[in-house]
C-alpha cells in the first residue's frame, strides 16, 4: 500500500508516494539522498539518526515516513544551507567534537534541539540531553565543549 | 636499598616540555575532515550507491553449535526478486577458509590448530551469529523475506562459551579435529629464573581475574558494496575497514584466488574501527564471489544486531597472576598464566593478540627481572576474538598494574612509591620478554599525573566525602605500550605471515601543490590533517596546498592500514622518507637553477638556498621546473616529482604514561561514579595536541567502560548472546563519563625522524586497570571482576561488611 | 519491516472504528516501542492506526472539581515533563515524564503508549500506580489498581483506547529511579504519593509481574511519613526479577533504599 506524503525537508517541500513501511530515515537516505543523516543501530538507542522534525530531536529510524506528513524536517543538509557553518557545526569543528564523523549529524541536530529547550544548560544538562547519542570515539568530553559553546553562540 | 638511591641512580632520558612550535608541526589545527563530516557530505560505505545495486541479506545460525543436516533452498531461490542464494554447499572448491595471519607456534614446537573458517558454515555452525546462508535480491526487505524461506535442519549440540568450560575433560569440542578445543600453548620468558625468584621471594600477591570480553561497537556497522566488471574482468569492492591493501591480499590471495591487481578495494570514509575493521570478514568475501555470479553489485549493511554477533569481540582472559617481591617491594619476578578466547574461529590477527602483543608488555615500567608468561589459546562457541583498541596492551596493563596496586596495599607502601622504586630509568632498556625500550622517563608522568589530579588533596575530599556517606578511592595505572608495529623482520620472526611496513608517495604538482598517498587509513583520528600538517612543516607550504589520499588500492602504492597506534610513527615516516626524496631530487634541480653544485644547496624553509649566499629558488619554481623541464638537466634527471617511499621501522615505539582515577562510590546503591580521571602520557614528539587529546579521551572512555559498564555476556548454558543489543550492552554515555585531565610529558621517540611513538590506544590501556584499582581502593577490598556494576560494588561492600560483622 | 496498512484517522470514534475492522491492527501512538519491535519483528501487525492527528488526545487540562490532573493519552513525554500545569501541581509526574528513556523519544512517545504496552521496567506505570490515577478509555473509566495485569497485559479490551489518565492531585510525591545502564529502562523505580484519599508506594522495573504497589511501606508510612519508617522493610525478592542487570535480591534492596529516597524528596 503507497501512501502520499508531503512535507519539507531542508525548507524545500517535498512529495512522495511511499510503502507505510518506509521509516524517515530510510526515506532520507534513499528517496532523497540525504546520507548525511545516519543508521547506527536497529533498536532506537544510538542516535545518529536524529534530525528536527518540527524543530525537535528525534530519531528518524524511529519514525515512519508517513508520521512526518506535513512536518518541517530538518537534516544535517539543512543546517548550513549557505555554506556558512551553523554555530552549532562550527563549535563542534573548533572543539574537535568529532572524530569519525558518523554520530555527528545526530549530535549536532540534538544540539541545536537543546539550545531550542535551555538556553544555558549547565554541564550535567547537557551530558543528560546526549543520552540518545553515542559517540564512541570522543569520551564526549570536547562533545560537551562544542555544546556548551555552540549554544552560547546561538544565543 | 632505599628508595632515594633508586631514584639517584643515573637517568639518560628526561622528559621535556614541548617546545614552542615555529612550523604547522606542533599546531592545534582544525581538522580539514571536519567540514564535510559536520555538513553531511561525508562518504561512508552505506552512502555508496552503485549502478544496478543488489542487496544481500544473511541468514544466520541461532544455535551456538549445532550439526546442519541440510539445507533447503528452493522456497528461497523462487521467491520475489531473488538474484541468488549461497550456502556453505555451493561455494567452488577452489575457495579457501578466512586466513589467521599470524602463525604462533607452541611450547610443544608444533603450529597452531587453524580449522578451516569456511565464508558460509559447512558442516556445522559454531556460533550464535554464524553465517549460514547469503540470500541476494532487488532489495533488502526482498532478500531478507527470502532468507526466511530457507529450511536449515540444524542438529543442536551442547556448547561452550567460556574457557574454563571449553578446557574441561569431555568439554564438547568446537571443531571436531580439535578435541580438547586448544589452539596453542605458548610460553615466553625464563621459568627456572622466575621459579627461583619466587622461591626467595619475601612477599607474594596472587590475583585471579577474568578480562572481561567486549564488542567493539564503532557506531558505523560494518558494510560493503562489491561490484565485478565484465569489461575488463575486474572487481570493485568498497568496505568499511581499515587496511584495505591487506583486505585486497587476503582476500585475493588466499581465498578466492583472484588476481590481486583486478581488485580494487575502496574503503572511504569510516565511522570508527577500533580494530574491529582490520580484519578480513566472511560478508565482504561472498559478495565480491557472488557479484560475478549475480552479475551485479551486491551491497550488504550490517544491522546492529548482527554487529554483536559477527563483529569479531576483544579481550576475554581468565587469568592468574603473581608477582613476587623483596622485602622492600622491589619486584623481583612474575607469572602469569592466561587462557585465552578465540572465539569459533580464528580470525585474522586472533592469535598474536594474547601472546606477541600481550605477554611482551608484561615488564611495564618496571625492572622485573624475571618474568613468566603461558598462555593457552582457546576455541570457544562464540563469535571470533581478536584486536580491539589496544589489542593485548591493555590486558597485560592490567596484570602488571592490578599487581602492583595490590601489592602495594598489601605492603603498606604508596602506590606512587612502589612504583617508584621500581621504575626503569636506564634506556636502552632489555625487558625479559624480548622488547627493548628505546627511551622513556616514567618519573615525568607519574609526576605529572600526581600533580595533576591533586594527589596531596585527596585525603581530604575523601573525608569530606565519607561525611555525605560515600566512599571514594584513587587509583593508578603506569602503563607502557608497544606500538608503530611493526619490524617486520621481528615480527616474521615472531611468526607473523604479513609484512608491517607501511607506504607512502609524494605527489608534488606542477604548480608546488601537494598530494600524499598513505597506505594508512584514518577512522577518524584526522590525518588528512596531521599528515598534512607534517609535509607542510618539511615543505615549508601551507597545509591547505597538501592533500591526503587514503583507503583505495587503486590510487595508493601499497599499504599496511591503520592499528596498533602505528599511523604516525609508521606511515607518517614512509610519507617522511619520500618527503626526504623529494627535497633530494629538489635539491638537484635547484642546483642546476642556481648553477651550484648539489652539495652547495640547502632546503630551508620553503626554499633552495646556495649555503652561505642568498641565492635562492622557492620550492614552488623548482616543482614547475621538473614538468616543464626546459632548463633541466635532462642528462642526469629524470623529470616529474613524484616520490614513493616504504618505511620499515627499526623497533617498536613505547608510548607509556601514568593515569589516575578517582571514584566515589555510593555504598547504598553500588553505583561508582568517576570524579576525576587524570591521564599523563609521553607520546613523543606531537604534531597536533587537540587530536592527540581527543584520541586519550576516546581511549579512556572505552577503558572506563570496560571497567564499569561494558561486558559481553553469552548463556553459560545454551551459548546464547545474552547482550546482543543497547538494550543489554551496557555503552558510556555522555552522563556515566567525567571531564578528563590530560597532558603530555615529551621524550622523543629515537628511532624515527618524527620522534613521534603513537597514541590511539593509551586511553583504553591504561584506564581499566585505574579505573579498578581506584574502585577497590574505596571499597578496601582486594579484587572486583569487570565491569564493576553497581551490583558487583553492592555486594562486594556487603560481603565487607559481613566480615567485618 | 513487514508490509502494513496505515490510516490516521483525525477522531477517536474513526479511530475505534478502523480498528474493529482490522483485527491483526494496532494503534500507534508514539511509535517509540512498536517500530522498534516491529523493525526487528517482534511485532507484525497488519495494520496501524496512527493516533497523532486527533489534536484532543495531546490535551493536558487541569479538572478542578476533581482536583485531578487529566494527560491525553497523546501527550508526549517531554510535554508532560514541560508542562506548567502538571509542574505546579503534580511536579513528581512531571520528574517521571522527563526521566524516560532519552530526550529524542520523549519527543516521540507519549504517556498513552506506555501505559497499554505495561513494559514491566516503564517508568509510567509507577506513576499512573503511585498516584492511583484513573485511566479514562472510549469505553470507560479504569482504576490504576485495575488497569495493570501482569507482564505488558492490562486491563484494555482489544481495539479499546486510551484517551486520556486523570491523576489526582496528592499532598507530596516523588519518583525515584535507578537506570539500567543500558537500556535507560528502570532496573527499579519507586513512586510514593500522599494523597487524600491514602498513601502510595509503587514500584516499577523489579517486579515479575510488573508494576505493584508495597502495602508494608504503605502502612508504615501512614504511621509515619519518614524514610526511617520503610527503612527496615524489605521487598521479598522471590516475586522479583533477575536478569543480567540485577538479582532479585538487588533489586529487593534497591527498591528499600530509593523508597526511602523517595519520601525523603517528596
Amino acid at each position: 500500500m503507497k501512501i502520499s506524503v508531503s512535507l519539507t525537508v531542508n525548507g524545500k517541500p517535498v512529495a512522495a508516494e511511499v510503502e507505510a513501511r518506509t521509516l524517515l530515515v530510510q526515506f532520507l537516505r534513499e528517496n532523497l539522498e540525504l546520507t548525511g543523516t545516519h543508521v547506527g543501530c536497529d533498536t532506537a538507542q544510538c542516535g545518529a539518526c536524529t534530525i528536527l522534525v518540527d524543530g525537535k530531536a528525534v530519531k528518524s529510524c524511529n519514525m515512519l515516513a508517513v508520521q512526518a506528513q506535513g512536518a518541517d524536517v530538518t537534516t544535517i543538509e539543512g543546517l548550513a544551507p549557505n555554506g556558512d557553518l551553523h554555530p552549532m557545526q562550527e563549535a563542534f569543528r573548533r572543539h574537535h567534537g568529532l572524530q569519525c564523523g558518523f554520530c555527528t549529524p545526530g549530535m549536532v541536530l540534538t544540539a541545536v534541539g537543546l539550545a531550542a529547550q535551555n538556553a544555558n544548560p549547565s554541564e550535567a544538562q547537557i551530558r543528560e540531553a546526549l543520552d540518545g547519542n553515542f559517540c564512541r570515539c570522543t569520551g564526549y568530553h570536547n562533545i560537551v565543549k562544542a555544546v556548551k559553546s555552540g549554544i552560547e553562540e546561538m544565543a | 636499598m632505599t628508595d632515594t638511591t633508586v631514584r639517584e641512580k643515573s637517568t639518560t632520558a628526561k622528559s621535556n616540555p614541548a617546545a614552542k612550535p615555529t612550523g604547522p608541526i606542533g599546531q592545534r589545527l582544525e581538522r580539514k575532515e571536519d567540514r564535510r563530516f559536520l555538513t553531511g557530505a561525508g562518504q561512508y560505505t552505506d552512502d555508496v550507491k552503485l549502478a544496478h545495486q543488489s542487496y544481500a541479506y544473511f541468514l544466520r545460525s541461532p544455535h551456538a553449535h549445532a550439526r546442519i543436516k541440510s539445507i533447503g533452498t528452493k522456497a528461497a531461490a523462487s521467491s520475489p526478486g531473488v538474484l541468488g542464494v549461497f550456502t556453505g554447499n555451493d561455494l567452488p572448491a577452489t575457495v579457501g577458509g578466512l586466513p589467521c595471519g599470524w602463525l604462533i607456534t607452541g611450547t610443544d614446537g608444533k603450529p597452531m590448530k587453524e580449522p578451516k573458517h569456511p565464508l558460509l558454515a559447512q558442516g556445522k555452525v559454531r556460533h550464535v551469529g554464524d553465517q549460514v546462508a547469503m540470500v541476494v535480491a532487488e532489495s533488502l526487505e526482498q532478500a531478507r523475506t527470502a532468507a526466511q524461506r530457507i529450511d536449515v535442519d540444524y542438529e543442536p549440540l551442547p556448547a561452550v562459551v567460556d574457557v574454563r568450560d571449553a578446557l574441561k575433560k569431555g568439554a564438547p569440542a568446537v571443531h571436531d579435529e580439535v578435541p580438547d578445543n586448544t589452539c596453542y600453548v605458548w610460553a615466553l620468558g625464563d621459568k627456572g629464573a622466575v621459579d627461583a625468584a619466587f622461591a626467595k621471594a619475601a612477599h607474594v600477591t596472587t590475583l585471579d581475574f577474568v578480562n572481561n570480553r567486549l564488542i567493539p561497537n564503532a557506531i558505523e556497522p560494518r558494510a560493503c558494496n562489491a561490484a565485478y566488471n565484465r569489461a575488463d574482468e575486474s572487481y570493485l569492492l568498497y568496505v568499511s575497514n581499515q587496511n584495505p591493501h591487506v583486505e585486497r591480499l587476503l582476500m585475493t590471495a588466499f581465498v578466492l584466488g583472484l588476481p590481486e591487481h583486478k581488485v580494487r578495494v575502496i574503503s572511504p570514509d569510516v565511522g570508527g574501527g577500533f580494530g574491529s575493521k582490520i580484519f578480513l570478514y566472511a560478508e565482504e568475501t561472498v559478495c565480491v564471489l557472488a557479484s560475478k555470479q549475480v552479475g551485479r553489485p551486491i551491497k550488504w549493511t550490517a544491522d546492529r544486531s548482527e554487529s554483536f554477533v559477527s563483529d569479531a569481540h576483544g579481550r576475554d582472559h581468565v587469568t592468574k597472576a603473581e608477582l613476587a617481591l623483596d622485602k622492600d617491594g622491589k619486584f623481583l619476578a612474575m607469572r602469569v598464566q592466561t587462557r585465552a578466547a578465540m572465539g569459533a574461529y580464528l580470525s585474522t590477527f586472533a592469535s598474536c593478540v594474547p601472546t606477541i602483543l600481550y605477554a611482551t608488555l608484561l615488564a611495564g615500567q618496571y625492572t622485573t627481572p624475571a618474568i613468566h608468561c603461558e598462555v593457552t589459546a582457546v576455541f570457544t562457541n562464540t563469535a571470533p576474538v581478536d584486536a580491539y583498541r589496544g589489542a593485548g596492551r591493555p590486558e597485560a596493563t592490567y596484570v602488571v598494574e592490578r599487581l602492583v596496586a595490590t601489592a602495594a596495599t598489601e605492603m603498606k607502601i604508596a602506590q606512587d612509591e612502589i612504583r617508584r622504586r621500581n621504575f626503569i630509568r636506564t634506556f636502552p632498556y632489555q625487558t625479559p620478554v624480548a622488547l627493548q625500550y628505546d627511551i622513556g622517563d616514567y618519573d615525568a608522568c607519574l609526576n605529572g599525573a600526581m600533580e595533576l589530579a591533586d594527589v596531596p588533596g585527596f585525603p581530604q575530599r575523601k573525608t569530606e566525602a565519607a561525611r555525605r556517606r560515600k566512599l571514594r578511592g584513587l587509583g593508578y595505572a603506569s602503563y607502557i605500550e608497544a606500538c608503530g608495529l611493526a619490524p617486520s623482520n621481528v615480527a616474521g620472526a615472531l611468526g607473523a605471515r604479513a609484512g608491517l611496513f607501511e607506504a607512502g608517495e609524494v605527489r608534488v604538482h606542477p604548480t608546488g601543490k601537494v598530494t600524499v598517498f598513505t597506505g594508512s587509513h584514518s577512522n577518524g583520528q584526522g590525518h588528512e590533517t596531521t599528515f598534512s600538517q607534517v609535509v607542510a612543516d618539511r615543505l615549508g607550504i601551507a597545509v591547505d596546498d597538501v592533500d591526503v589520499v587514503h583507503g583505495d588500492t587503486g590510487r595508493i602504492p601499497f599499504g599496511m592500514g591503520t592499528y596498533g597506534s602505528r599511523s604516525l610513527s609508521v606511515g607518517g615516516t614512509a610519507i617522511m622518507k619520500a618527503v626526504d626524496k623529494i627535497v633530494a631530487k629538489g635539491r638537484k634541480i635547484a642546483a642546476h637553477l642556481m648553477e651550484a653544485s648539489d652539495a652547495d644547496v640547502e632546503f630551508v624553509n620553503g626554499k633552495f638556498t646556495v649555503k652561505g649566499t642568498d641565492k635562492n629558488v622557492p620550492f614552488a619554481q623548482v616543482a614547475l621546473t621538473a614538468y616543464v623541464p626546459h632548463n633541466y638537466p635532462l642528462d642526469k634527471l629524470e623529470p616529474g616529482l613524484d616520490e614513493t617511499a616504504f618505511y620499515d621501522p627499526t623497533n617498536f615505539t613505547y608510548p607509556a604514561g601514568t593515569h589516575i582515577c578517582e571514584v566515589e562510590i555510593d555504598p547504598e546503591t553500588g553505583e561508582t561514579k568517576i570524579v576525576n580521571f587524570t591521564a599523563v602520557d609521553d607520546f613523543g614528539n606531537i604534531v597536533n595536541p587537540m587530536i592527540v587529546e581527543g584520541q586519550v579521551h576516546g581511549g579512556v572512555a572505552q577503558g572506563i567502560g570496560q571497567a564499569l559498564l561494558e561486558g559481553c555476556v553469552y548463556d553459560r548454558e545454551s551459548g546464547q548472546l545474552l547482550t546482543g543489543s543497547y538494550m543489554d550492552y551496557a555503552m558510556p554515555r555522555a552522563a556515566d563519563l567525567p571531564n578528563f585531565q590530560v597532558d603530555t610529558r615529551v621524550t622523543p621517540c629515537t628511532h624515527n625522524p618524527l620522534g613521534v611513538k603513537g597514541c590511539g590506544e593509551a586511553g583504553a590501556i591504561g584506564a581499566p586497570a585505574a579505573v579498578i584499582n581506584a574502585v577497590c581502593d574505596a571499597l578496601g577490598v582486594k579484587d572486583i571482576e569487570m565491569p564493576a556494576t553497581t551490583e558487583r560494588v553492592w555486594r562486594a561492600i556487603r560481603s565487607n561488611a559481613n566480615r567485618a560483622a | 519491516m513487514n508490509a502494513f496498512g496505515f490510516y490516521e484517522p483525525t477522531s477517536v470514534r474513526k479511530a475505534v472504528a478502523i480498528a474493529a475492522d482490522h483485527s491483526e491492527g494496532k494503534y500507534v501512538a508514539g511509535g517509540q516501542t512498536l517500530l522498534a519491535a516491529m523493525k526487528l519483528g517482534l511485532a507484525t501487525p497488519s495494520d496501524l492506526v496512527d493516533l497523532g492527528k486527533i489534536p484532543e488526545l495531546a490535551a493536558i487540562t487541569y479538572d478542578k472539581a476533581a482536583d485531578a490532573v487529566v494527560v491525553g493519552s497523546m501527550a508526549k513525554h517531554a510535554q508532560v515533563a514541560a508542562s506548567s500545569e502538571i509542574a505546579s501541581r503534580i511536579p513528581a509526574l512531571a520528574h517521571v515524564a522527563g526521566l524516560i528513556g532519552d530526550v529524542q523519544v520523549r519527543n516521540r512517545g507519549t504517556l498513552g503508549g506506555s501505559i497499554a504496552n505495561n513494559d514491566p521496567a516503564a517508568d509510567y506505570p509507577a506513576a499512573v500506580l503511585g498516584l492511583g490515577a484513573t485511566i479514562v478509555t472510549d469505553q470507560r473509566k479504569i482504576a490504576a489498581d485495575e488497569f495493570f495485569k501482569g507482564l505488558f497485559e492490562t486491563a484494555l479490551n482489544p481495539n479499546e483506547l486510551i484517551t486520556s489518565v486523570s491523576f489526582p492531585v496528592p499532598k507530596r510525591a516523588a519518583y525515584m529511579k535507578f537506570r539500567n545502564p543500558a537500556s535507560r529502562f528502570a532496573v527499579v523505580g519507586v513512586f510514593v504519593a500522599q494523597a487524600g484519599s491514602g498513601i502510595r508506594v509503587a514500584v516499577t522495573g523489579a517486579g515479575s509481574a510488573g508494576v505493584f504497589r508495597v502495602k508494608a511501606m504503605e502502612d508504615a508510612l501512614a504511621k509515619n511519613w519518614s524514610p526511617d519508617a520503610v527503612k527496615s522493610i524489605a521487598v521479598p525478592a522471590s516475586g522479583l526479577q533477575t536478569d543480567i542487570h540485577a538479582s532479585a535480591e538487588y533489586r529487593a534492596h534497591l527498591i528499600t533504599v530509593l523508597a526511602q529516597r523517595a519520601i525523603a524528596a517528596a
